[in-house]
């Protein structure tokens, strides 16, 4: 492990240790009983079998858009579409699970395809923009992600509604679609082999492959990239289709893994949490999963304080937060490596 | 005499005490180094870049902060945290790069922050009345009505000293004065500074040419990667001796230029009527040039006279607005860079930091950038992770990188070791053409010296180079040919290098002379261009 690799990780426990001082801070000067509230958050997860897979199962969707954001940023691309992407995803493998008739595992690949079809899609169209007319893909896909939200609740009111229930949800997809539950007790099902391919397969594109090399160097310092000969343009848009197609494949895991008919009324917020994790992972991909298992406990901690004590859930968005401005904050502890630098730079120079 | 030596050593102007500065990167740029400058001394502070030079001129400055140390200035000791410190307490700097307002004029410049005022208006009269007094004063004359941006690179040195003598300096540190200026200019500097001295002023002068050093200063101290080697009267050490201290070694100062060959070899880039406009400005008309196989192009001018378009036009990185660009006999204009590498071409860029490597990454994947999609580091598809670090290694082995492994970041390396990834990156491909865009600048004298070794080795065996400096000395000892740029146009080309004079190479660079562009033309292409 290199010295930096150390720093970082280093940074990233302090960050979390800070953030976590602060919000007893906040339960302290709120609750009636800090104590007992902070004990739930932070045990929680871990109190039912029911809540452990709850936390573990609500690390899935955060894995893919973490991956999906991870792949846009290495390439130096701030797409912030996978919000979008992930909603329409879940919206087309909605209908392909309604609307085909095939045998059991067939019908799931399908639908998975139609969920990276409609996210690739997402991706592609402010990734042309940018190579193209060099628009902002940070704006585009900002904007989109509105459009991706009113076309899916369009799609699903006026074409995929069941009209039986009572609420606004979808018709059920049909059993041979479905991703199996392994217990009865928890919703983990299958969806969680599909992300640790997806996890396997981004960081082989980021890290074994020509087209991932060319996506990093272009991340790095896209002059050298486009002095080196690399077509910088084409990775931007290539990034942007699969980053895209990863975070609509986070949509249709969850659809076939845990609803089973759609019945979102508003954008569920994964993209987003997705830009925390890949911050928090550096943008690699193996580092992913760690981060999303990490952020699920805390939003599952939160719910547990919530439903017992007199915190409202809330106060892990202060938590979040604290860890992202420390994370990123280039100078936090820079002072600290500085003295570290120092000694060991005098250690060297006593020794030789 | 004596007595008077002693007083002076006894009281010394300035005295920097146990400087030690280390980078966040863990570079030590200053060890424990003490430094000492006599009051009305013109001290040369020498050294390889990277040796610490400017980092110990920025800590007096108050530009960076020391780690440990402390600094005297006429025996009393002073704290120096900022540019606005180190005024009060007489310091001036001049830097490399001129921190001046290209839009205002001369006397605006010079007054900028200590303004003449006449009630709450400024006073432009008092402050034109003051930059010709202070330019008379020290022999050192400016027009101050004109506006920076159309004054020359000579003219605008004279007003970043102007600006730091108005401001009190006593002390004047001049960060490589000559490196941007022709041999006239630097003439005329020389003599500045040596009035400058006679009324007393203390002048440290950081540089990396040795013959400038003999000539102007009274002592000169050398430092050699971050630790002070020596002090030493001018007059009693030589050339050799000073820079055998810099390098630790022997070194030939004299880089030999490839021999000429038997026959000429044959055509390997062709610019025809290059025409390149920016920003509404015509920064390239038409230019024409062709390097044959093994020979040097060498292109000599001031910096800013349309060398680095012309370098950005024949590797595709910008565009070109009219004219033709050859490589091995294949349509080069308006190709991507990708595309013109492909036909043979190779480019050692004048910013390494931007164009030449990704600092983050390592330097393997730094190696590969221009070949990480052909064998044996790639199928075309996926990486071949072990070929990739065998090539680092075997790079760094030819080239003498160094550093504890190919998967170091590049940007934790020395300037020298960095142009050495970039140098060998670009020379290991079997290129047909190099384009070498400033090849040695800033980086050590031992890092110049294989720099200039392996371009001569690729043009012995066969490759044609091109090689743009504004220094004039490495492109007249390399070039077999060189050409002069002046404002975007080629004004003059010689076909023989051995004998040419410096300072009629310096009237052309100056735009005082030039040759007929059709005579330019003619000699260089065996014919017109049409």
């Amino acid at each position: 492990m290199t010295r930096n690799t150390w720093f970082e990780l280093l940074r990233t426990g302090v960050a979390i240790a800070v953030a976590l001082l602060i919000g007893f801070v906040v339960t302290w000067l709120v609750s009636e009983s800090p104590g007992e509230a902070f004990g739930y958050f932070l045990k929680g997860p871990f109190t039912s079998i029911r809540r452990l897979g709850a936390f573990l199962e609500a690390a899935v969707p955060l894995t893919f858009t973490g991956l999906a954001v991870s792949l846009v940023f290495s390439a130096g691309q701030f797409n912030m579409g996978a919000e979008g992407h992930f909603f329409i995803g879940a919206v087309a493998a909605t209908a392909a699970g309604i609307f085909f008739d095939l045998p059991p595992v067939i019908h799931t690949l399908v639908c998975l395809a139609a969920g990276m079809a409609a996210g690739a899609i997402g991706g592609f169209i402010p990734g042309i923009l940018k190579a193209r007319w060099n628009a902002s893909e940070l704006v585009a896909s900002l904007m989109l992600n509105y459009v991706f939200l009113k076309l899916g609740m369009y799609l699903i009111t006026y074409h995929l509604r069941d009209p039986s229930a009572g609420a606004l949800v979808s018709l059920p997809l049909k059993e041979t679609s479905w991703l199996p539950q392994f217990t009865r007790t928890t919703k983990l099902h299958a969806g969680i082999l599909v992300m640790f391919l997806a996890v396997f397969l981004c960081y082989y594109f980021l890290y074994r492959t020509t087209k991932g090399y060319e996506a990093r160097m272009t991340g790095h310092n896209i002059s050298f990239a486009r002095y080196s000969g690399i077509p910088v343009l084409s990775v931007m848009l290539l990034v942007q289709v699969l980053g895209g197609a990863v975070a609509g494949l986070g949509g249709a895991v969850e659809m076939l893994g845990i609803y089973r008919r759609f019945q979102w009324q508003a954008s569920p917020g994964y993209g987003f949490d997705g830009v925390i994790i890949a911050i928090l992972a550096r943008n690699n991909p193996l580092l992913v999963p760690v981060a999303a298992v990490f952020l699920a406990y805390l939003r599952v901690g939160a719910d547990v304080m919530a439903l017992y004590a007199d915190v409202s859930a809330e106060m892990v968005s202060i938590i979040q937060a604290v860890i992202i401005l420390l994370v990123t904050a280039e100078a936090f502890l820079a002072g600290y490596r500085h003295r570290l630098t120092l000694k060991e730079v005098k250690q060297r120079a006593s020794a030789s | 005499m004596r007595v008077q030596a002693e007083l002076q050593a006894a009281s010394p102007i300035l005295l920097m005490k146990g400087i030690t500065k280390v980078y966040p990167n863990g570079l030590v740029a200053n060890s424990n180094v003490t430094f000492e400058v006599r009051k009305g001394e013109i001290h040369a502070l020498v050294g390889e870049n990277g040796a610490g030079k400017t980092t110990l001129m920025k800590v007096l400055f108050g530009l960076e902060k020391p780690d440990e140390g402390s600094i005297f200035i006429k025996g009393r000791e002073v704290r120096i945290s900022s540019p606005n410190d180190a005024i009060k307490h007489g310091v001036g700097m001049v830097h490399q790069h001129f921190m001046l307002a290209p839009s205002l004029t001369v006397a605006e410049n010079i007054v900028l922050g200590a303004e003449p005022t006449r009630g709450i208006w400024f006073d432009r009269k008092q402050a034109e009345l003051m930059c010709r007094e202070l330019g008379e004063k020290y022999g050192l004359p400016v027009g101050p009505s004109a506006k920076i941006k159309d004054v020359p690179v000579g003219i605008r040195q004279r007003v970043e000293i102007l600006k730091a003598l108005l401001r009190g300096s006593e002390i004047l540190v001049l960060d490589e004065p000559t490196a941007v200026l022709t041999p006239q200019e630097t003439e005329e500097l020389f003599e500045a500074l040596k009035s400058l001295k006679e009324m007393g002023h203390t002048i440290i002068f950081i540089s990396h040419k040795l013959r400038e050093v003999k000539e102007l200063s009274d002592r000169v101290t050398v430092m050699r990667s971050g630790v002070l080697v020596g002090t030493r009267d001018t007059g009693q050490v030589t050339v050799e001796e000073i820079s055998r201290m810099m390098v630790g070694r022997d070194v030939v100062l004299r880089p030999l230029r490839p021999k000429a060959q038997e026959a000429p070899g044959e055509v390997r880039l062709v610019v025809k009527n290059l025409n390149v406009v920016r920003d509404s400005t015509h920064v390239l008309r038409d230019v024409s040039l062709q390097v044959r196989a093994g020979e040097i192009l060498g292109v000599a001018g001031v910096e800013g006279n349309g060398q680095a378009e012309l370098v950005e036009a024949i590797t595709g990185l910008s565009p070109v607005d009219r004219g033709e660009v050859w490589v091995c006999g294949q349509d080069a204009t308006g190709k991507s860079p990708g595309e013109i590498r492909n036909m043979g071409l190779s480019h050692i860029p004048q910013d390494r930091m931007v164009f030449g490597v990704a600092s983050r990454a390592s330097i393997a994947e730094n190696l590969i950038s221009t070949r990480y999609n052909k064998q044996p580091v790639s199928n075309g598809f996926s990486l071949d992770i072990k070929a990739i670090s065998g090539l680092g290694r075997e790079l760094m082995g030819r080239f003498e990188i160094k550093a504890s492994s190919a998967q170091q970041p590049v940007g934790t390396l020395s300037g020298g070791n960095i142009q050495k990834v970039v140098v060998a990156r670009e020379f290991s491909t079997e290129p047909k053409v190099i384009i070498a865009n400033q090849p040695t600048r800033g980086i050590d004298i031992g890092a110049t010296e294989s720099v200039h070794r392996y371009l001569v080795e690729a043009t012995e065996s066969g490759t044609a180079v091109l090689l743009v400096s504004a220094d004039l000395t490495e492109v007249m000892s390399l070039s077999n040919k060189l050409i002069v740029m002046y404002e975007g146009q080629v004004v003059a080309y010689f076909d023989e290098v051995e004998g040419l004079d410096e300072e009629e190479i310096g009237l052309y660079m100056l735009g005082l002379k030039r040759q007929e562009p059709d005579e330019v033309a003619t000699s260089m292409m065996g014919r017109p261009v049409e």
